[in-house]
């Protein structure tokens, strides 16, 4: 163990003891806070695959992903006003329009993702390397354009149409939204998961990750895994908008470019190209996120969160799950 | 006995390289004398490569001793190292594939350089001086292995073979004492191996030390005088080409490989 | 030193021969600019009778110098850095602070006042000192590792400067910044006075054309200062990190100290630009320097075709051109061209339709963003990619035939 370790260990070890004694001095707020940081973490974690998949299989930062799930937001919002859902309560339309809505969306932003990789990435897979990050950059505007095209620049309503149940245990407040977005979102992040793990396509995935021209000589179609890699991305995005959605119900056009850096961050501090990375990252992000929102204050958050970005690097390279990096 | 180091421009002793489990280089020992062409040779996978890389700095020594020109070595940073006066070539060619050959090889004289930030900044006099020296003089490096005229190209529009000779005129740019070569003769016709032996000796007339690592045994064979084979990471042979070539554990190694 | 000779001869010869000169086409490019900047403010003026040409070119001449001087980092060195706009910041924010009646609010209690040429260098220092800290413990890590690095460097600064307010203002911003003073001046035709006239002393905020001189000559000064490093000892170093960083290591470059200098000089041009923009918007606030700024400064970088200097200013211009004069003026262009085709009906605005030119308007961000993207597309080495110096092929065409004299011999 080097010397960067124990700086990465130190300062882990102190934020765990100062939040250890909040958690024993002020357990409900603690606790509070600990449930909101999950939920927005869960939705982090979503955002976070998709960057961290498509960085291990083609080294690109893929800036128009947050883009792609804000979209997801906004087609869900629109899909779900064709529906006779009342809003406020949980009727059955309700659940038979998430039912529906849920795995269109999905299926939409993955083709739109399929596309975007097309068009703007795939014919520079040979080119500089900065060029796909421009034309990255240069799809981020178009669809943040598309949405303002759209529905224009202020913030859009999302129907609010989960249950409303909520409990107090132990003074602590919480509802059933909550414990839906975190399933929702622990179901999405296991059958990702069990996919990548067990499926063909999936083996294909992680060979084309590790060393793209071995996985080609053993018959892999690399044009084919990549734009999987884009549309399974696009699909947990396009959930994770529908879910962030349904928990704050407001959304607008440029929600994508700052919860986009954060996931990123969160597959950054996972160790990006690390699946189960980005998932734990996605919440560790959620909960730093929160917790520094409540105990130290909002305005500090983003230099919080960066700045433990910028601590995981230099102290960790890897990330927190210190896996494979791809060296080429 | 006692006038042995100042004969020995490298000397290795215990150097080991682990990958976790994997022993790379297990214990080897060796010396290499001033001025002679010394060749290491095995199979692949031999740890051979690793050897050198221990040696440059690329990697850290797992335990042992890198001794260059009586100086420890060991641990010392790769620039460090080819200041001190050990340059390479590597097995798979690594030009700046995006700058001029010209450039390439005055990449090469950047340790023998002076020019400091400001100099270069505000172009001083000494600075353009130094530079058409450098150019003259690298110029020079690139006539020495006979790819002059490719001079302004990319290195990357270069044959294979000129290629590895860039690569050769590049690593001659920083006035090594020692230069390593590894596998300067992979993929070259009989023509171009011949070549090659007549720039080895070239450079060995210029006082410089050859360490080399080839698979050709013609070519190894043709310009060495002493060789030590690597199999498994353990040196397993030491010797003239003729007492190597009669080693019956040299034999079984590369038999045994090819079975 | 019989090579002396010959060497003195190649470059006497290169110094006289003009035409040759113009076919270099960085000589060219560099010749055009320097005349339409000198034309620039006669005609600027007679055309529009004002000066809104000439500020655009003031600013224009900013995002000039933040592209050469990321130009060092991304296009030499190969060093992506997503975050340069905070060193613009700390620039900025070196000069707003220093000169201005901003610390007299402060806990300091008390106004700074230091002149703007002193300034200048001190910005200059201070972001080439943040360039270093920053650099310092992250230029070991792998490429894309330190674009994140300094993405997160970029989110982080313009965070403090809004968060420090006692100090900075936050939000508010750091307003009355002080101008420029020089001891004389001269007016003339191309800045609306009928004749020459000598003013003395000067303050730049009477003249706007004072400005656009001003970085007309920064840009100059930069233009030569970064030609330099990239013929030198140093920028090849860059360039060799640039291609194959252990390959550059193995031929005794100390990898961390010259990435370290990208950075540092990098930053340093970056602060120099800072000072000048304090300078000339005289109002500096948090949001000028967010994440847009930096990638904005990169795009032009990529687009103009990087690491060669004349194509990173021509992606300058281009892109200052394109983003704050075409796409905002497009709704104008748009319903005037309506109206005179006939189709003026289409500018009204009914029921869901917004009007032409609204709607133009709304369409900003499709039509950036394709931009990028298409731009890309076409060209992904850039608009003017570097090129191997023409002066080599002057070189090795002189070489060539003593070269296969050699080549005969051996
Ligand atoms: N950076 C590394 N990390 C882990 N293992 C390595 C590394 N470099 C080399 N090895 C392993 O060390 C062993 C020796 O490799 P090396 O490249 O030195 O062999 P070699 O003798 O040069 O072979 P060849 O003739 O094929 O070039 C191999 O098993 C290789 O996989
Ligand atoms: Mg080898």
């Amino acid at each position: 163990m080097s010397l960067p370790d124990y700086g990465f260990y130190i300062l882990c070890g102190t934020a765990v003891i100062l939040l250890a004694a909040q958690a024993v001095t002020h357990p409900t707020q603690f606790f509070q806070v600990f449930i909101f940081g999950l939920t927005q973490g869960a939705i982090y974690a979503l955002v976070a695959l998709g960057y961290t998949m498509v960085y291990g299989i083609i080294e690109l930062i893929n800036f128009a992903h947050g883009d792609v799930f804000t979209l997801g937001a906004y087609i869900g919002t629109t899909l779900l006003g064709f529906f006779a859902i009342t809003e406020g309560t949980f009727t059955a339309i309700n659940l038979i329009a998430l039912i529906i809505v849920f795995p269109v969306v999905m299926l939409i932003m993955g083709g739109i993702n399929i596309t975007i990789e097309r068009v703007a990435y795939r014919p520079l897979r040979n080119a500089p390397r900065l060029a796909p990050l421009i034309t990255a950059i240069g799809m981020s505007f178009f669809l943040e354009g598309v949405m303002f095209l759209w529905r224009g620049p202020a913030t859009v309503h999302f129907p609010d149409i989960l249950p409303t149940q909520s409990w107090y245990v132990a003074g602590v407040f919480f509802g059933v939204r909550d414990i839906f977005v975190v399933v929702v979102g622990a179901v999405l992040v296991s059958l990702l998961a069990v996919f990548i793990n067990q499926t063909k396509l999936g083996k294909a995935m992680r060979a084309t990750a590790q060393d793209r021209d071995a996985a080609q000589l053993m018959g892999i179609d690399i044009n084919r895994t990549i734009a999987a890699t884009f549309f399974i991305g696009a699909l947990l995005a396009g959930a994770g908008g529908i879910i962030w959605g349904l928990y704050y119900n407001t959304i607008y056009y440029q929600l994508g470019f700052r919860s986009g850096l954060i996931a990123f961050t969160a597959a950054v501090f996972g160790g990006i190209g690390n699946i189960p990375g980005a998932a734990i990252g996605g919440l560790v992000i959620g909960l730093t996120a929160a917790f520094s929102d409540s105990y130290i204050g909002s305005k500090w958050t983003q230099v919080v969160i960066f700045g433990i970005l910028i601590g995981v690097l230099v102290f960790r390279p890897t990330g927190l799950l210190g896996m494979r990096v791809p060296e080429k | 006995m006692s006038e042995q180091p100042r004969d020995n421009i490298l000397e290795l002793t215990g150097l080991t390289k682990r990958f976790g489990g994997l022993v790379a280089v297990d214990n080897v020992s060796l010396h290499i004398k001033r001025g002679e062409v010394f060749a290491l040779i095995g199979p692949n996978g031999a740890g051979k490569t690793t050897l050198f890389n221990n040696v440059t700095g690329l990697f850290r020594p797992t335990s042992g001793n890198v001794l260059f020109d009586g100086r420890d070595i060991t641990g010392f940073k790769p620039h460090q190292v080819a200041r001190l006066g050990i340059a390479r070539t590597f097995q798979n060619i690594r030009l700046f594939d995006y700058m001029s050959c010209l450039d390439n090889v005055r990449v090469g004289r950047h340790v023998r350089m002076k020019a400091k930030v400001w100099d270069s900044l505000f172009k001083l006099p000494r600075e353009r001086r130094e530079e058409e020296r450098v150019t003259d003089e690298a110029m020079e490096v690139l006539r020495f292995v006979g790819i002059a005229k490719h001079a302004n190209q990319y290195a990357r529009n270069l044959a294979y073979g000129q290629q590895r000779r860039l690569e050769i005129a590049r690593a001659l740019a920083t006035e090594p004492k020692l230069l390593l070569l590894d596998e300067p003769a992979a993929g070259f016709t009989p023509q171009e191996k011949v070549e090659l032996m007549a720039l080895v000796k070239k450079i060995l007339n210029r006082g410089i030390t050859v360490f080399l690592i080839e698979h050709d045994m013609k070519v190894v064979m043709g310009i060495s005088e002493r060789i030590v084979v690597l199999d498994h990471g353990e040196k397993i042979a030491e010797g003239s080409p003729e007492e190597v070539r009669n080693d019956t554990k040299v034999i079984e190694a590369y038999l045994g490989k090819s079975a | 030193m019989s090579n002396a000779a010959p060497a003195r001869r190649r470059s006497l010869r290169e110094r006289i021969g003009f035409r040759e000169r113009i076919r270099d086409r960085d000589t060219a490019v560099y010749g055009i600019l320097i005349l339409l900047a000198l034309m620039f403010p006669l005609v600027s003026y007679n055309i529009t009778e004002g000066t809104a040409w000439i500020s655009h070119a003031t600013r224009a001449g900013y995002w000039v110098l933040l592209a050469i001087g990321l130009n060092v980092v991304v296009g030499f060195a190969g060093l992506l850095d997503l975050g340069y706009a905070a060193f613009f910041a700390i620039g900025a924010y070196t000069y707003a602070l220093l000169a201005s009646p901003q610390l007299a609010s402060s806990p300091a209690n008390h106004a700074v006042h230091i002149s703007f040429w002193i300034l200048i260098f001190v910005s200059l220092m201070m972001a080439a000192l943040f360039g270093a800290i920053l650099g310092f413990p992250t230029l070991r890590l792998r490429g894309d590792y330190l674009a994140i690095v300094t993405l997160g460097f970029g989110e982080i600064v313009p965070q403090l400067f809004y968060n420090f307010d006692q100090w900075t203002g936050g939000i508010n911003a750091v307003g009355l910044i002080d101008q420029p003073l020089l001891p004389a001046w001269v007016q003339g035709p191309w800045s609306g006075d009928p004749e020459f006239k000598i003013v003395s002393p000067f303050n730049f905020n009477t003249d706007p054309v004072a400005y656009y001189v001003l970085v007309c000559f920064l840009v100059a000064i930069a233009v030569v200062l970064v030609t330099n490093l990239y013929n030198s000892r140093l920028g090849r170093a860059w360039m060799a990190i640039r291609e194959d960083e252990v390959a550059a290591a193995a031929m005794g470059i100390n990898t961390v100290t010259t990435k370290l200098l990208a950075f540092g000089i990098g930053a340093s041009f970056s602060g120099f630009a800072g000072a000048y923009y304090a300078a000339d918007v005289a109002l500096v606030s948090p949001d000028n320097f967010l994440f847009i700024v930096s990638i904005t400064v990169l795009v032009m970088v990529v687009l103009g075709g990087m690491g060669n200097v004349s194509g990173v200013i021509i992606g300058a211009l281009v892109m200052y051109y394109l983003i704050f004069i075409l796409i905002p003026g497009l709704p104008e262009i748009v319903t005037g061209f309506a109206s005179n085709v006939g189709l003026g009906s289409l500018n009204q605005s009914t029921g869901d339709w917004p009007g032409l030119g609204e709607e133009t308007q709304r369409l900003n961000f499709i039509i950036y963003g394709g931009i990028l993207v298409a731009v890309m597309l076409l060209r992904p080495q850039g608009l003017l990619p570097s090129r191997v110096r023409e002066q080599e092929l002057k070189h090795a065409a002189v070489q060539e035939e003593e070269a296969a004299i050699e080549m005969s011999h051996a």
